[in-house]
């Protein structure tokens, strides 16, 4: 019998989805920031300026995106809880090990949850702070064009302990290494929903997984 | 060098000397411009200087390269050379002194003793403090101990030159002699930094009239910077800044874009992070600043440049542990590689290997 459970509620779907377009959107002009690699072919095109403006808005959105997700993670259902991405009872432990291990090839199965095993919960929990450092860097580094108490507030601070150079490269680095998670993520997302045939991939968009009774 | 002050005001000694009362109020309307005031407080500023006398100023050079006397004497203007030495009584240079010796010293010391608390301290060049200060002495004295004398007794301490302001080359990684600047070297004085690389005279000589004309030091950043001097961000008042906004950048030297004068961004550019009126207030009497010569900004004005604002010629640091030619993106672009590879790979033993039993029961 294959029933369907609500997991994901819409705060949960509607802050990964602004996560995916705005990461794309920083990743890309924060690249072309970093580096420029288009040439601008006459000065009407504005390229940097342009990719500058897309970067501060799709910073904004990621920001409130993230804010919004953590405060989902005190208020909404069981499946988007901090307690799925903070191991601390014996059976998230547990799953830790027996997903890791399906990954490793040792176990045949996936450990059967309905939210996320503990392994990716552990996996997003370090994206978060990932997610967080790269915010506070890159209001840091906002904070050089726009001073004021706030965007020091929101990371300005962040040069009184490190460098300037070294704010820039921690910012920079961070997008590879969320490049890296996104790769892995839809991989697994693909093999789960595969293996499982539980819609993961469609839980996305519906919020709805089936689960074998 | 002489001791004795005359009492004449600075207007009247710079009159005597031939300055004209035209270059006179150009003079103090430089000044009122640099400290970012109105145009009317110009009379405000000749009055000061018409009524005040010259405060006595003592120069004090330790770990450094001249730099910033030169940066005096190099004004192209003959009069503006004149009202800047001739704003203050310096008393004691080493560089510029005529005396010599004890001679010279004893015109520093009776500064310190007679005119205790009154005279203005302007220290170039940056203090060692490892194995007790030895790696700069002046007459069998550490740079440390004079600058505690004289400092410690000035009204106030002009720091000119990012040496004195935090250390500058002398302090940077590895630092050998232990460099700081007299803020950190001397505990308890009241100081204003100048820094730049060499600092720019007319930010010091403003500091000065501010402080002749208000009877207080500009108000300052928390790197105690004179904000009139170092608010501003050297990327918002660049000359090129259009060319970064439209995504025109010099990509090699003396290609096409740098030969037409686009922005030096991705030339290790530091202007986006750098806080001075270079662009504004410009060296060798307001004819040039490094960015118009061609050259990117690095940040000179800036606390630790050389090791906090990565390396000259490259917008980003070097990855720890990586080589000097490996970037950030080269890495992060093979790490991200390596992951899709690892994935590839994955999918691929899942296959060979075949899916658990009962999945195919289903």
């Amino acid at each position: 019998m294959i029933k369907r459970i609500y997991v994901w509620e819409f705060p949960v779907r509607l802050t990964h989805w602004l996560n995916v377009l705005s990461i794309l959107a920083l990743a890309v002009t924060g690249i072309y920031i970093g580096a420029p690699y288009l040439f601008a072919v006459n000065e009407n095109q504005f390229i940097m300026a342009k990719m500058r403006y897309v970067h501060f808005i799709s910073s904004y959105v990621f920001t409130v995106s993230f804010l919004v997700r953590i405060y989902w993670m005190f208020a909404g259902n069981k499946f988007s809880r901090w307690r799925q991405f903070v191991p601390i009872s014996k059976e998230r432990l547990e799953t830790l090990y027996g997903a890791t291990a399906y990954y490793c090839f040792l176990r045949e199965k996936c450990p059967r949850v309905i939210g996320h095993t503990a392994l990716a919960g552990v996996t997003y929990l370090l994206l978060f702070i990932l997610f967080l450092i790269e915010i506070l860097t890159g209001f840091a580094l906002y904070s050089q064009s726009h001073i004021g108490a706030f965007w020091t507030l929101m990371g300005g601070w962040l040069f009184a302990v490190m460098g300037e150079g070294t704010v820039r490269l921690v910012h920079h680095m961070i997008t590879w290494l969320i490049a890296v998670f996104v790769i892995v993520h839809i991989y697994i997302a693909w093999l789960n929903d595969l293996s499982e045939r539980n819609g993961l991939m469609s839980s996305i968009f519906s919020g709805y997984k089936s689960v074998e009774e | 060098m002489s001791t004795v002050r005359d009492d004449q005001s600075i207007w009247e000694g710079l009159s005597k000397k031939g300055v004209s009362r035209r270059d006179f109020m150009k003079f103090c309307s430089t000044m009122a411009a640099t400290l970012a005031l109105p145009s009317s407080f110009v009379p405000r500023i000749a009055e000061a200087l018409e009524k005040k006398q010259k405060p006595y100023a003592v120069w004090l050079e330790f770990q450094d390269c001249a730099g910033d006397t030169e940066s005096i004497l190099r004004a192209t203007k003959p009069t503006i050379a004149q009202i800047v030495l001739d704003v203050i009584s310096l008393e004691y240079h080493e560089t510029i002194m005529a005396g010599a010796g004890k001679a010279a010293e004893k015109a520093r010391d009776d500064v310190v003793k007679n005119q205790k608390g009154k005279y203005i301290a302007i220290v170039e060049g940056a203090i060692p403090t490892k194995d007790g200060g030895i790696y700069c002495t002046i007459a069998g004295r550490t740079a440390l101990d004079i600058a505690k004398e004289v400092c410690g007794n000035a009204a106030f301490t002009i720091n000119v030159g990012s040496c004195s302001c935090w250390g500058g080359v002398p302090s940077a990684n590895p630092n050998p002699t232990g460099a700081v600047g007299t803020g950190e070297a001397v505990s308890g004085i009241t100081y204003v930094n100048i820094p730049g690389c060499a600092h720019n005279v007319e930010n010091a000589t403003a500091t000065i009239v501010h402080y002749l004309t208000f009877g207080s030091l500009p108000p300052v950043d928390s790197h105690h910077r004179p904000l009139f001097g170092y608010g501003k961000r050297i990327h918002d008042n660049c000359e090129r800044r259009a060319h970064f906004d439209a995504g025109q950048f010099v990509r090699k030297w003396g290609d096409e874009g740098h030969r037409r004068g686009w922005c030096l961004y991705e030339m290790g550019c530091k202007g986006p992070e750098a806080y001075y009126n270079c662009p504004t207030v410009k060296y060798n009497s307001g004819t040039c600043w490094p960015v118009q010569a061609g050259h990117p900004c690095m940040a000179c004005a800036a606390d630790h440049n050389w090791d906090a604002f990565g390396p000259i010629y490259k917008r980003l640091e070097n990855v720890p542990g990586a080589g000097y030619q490996t970037s950030a993106d080269k890495i992060g672009l093979g790490v991200a590689a390596v992951a899709a590879a690892g994935v590839a790979a994955h999918a691929i033993a899942r296959a060979v290997k075949g899916k658990p039993k009962d999945e195919e029961d289903k």
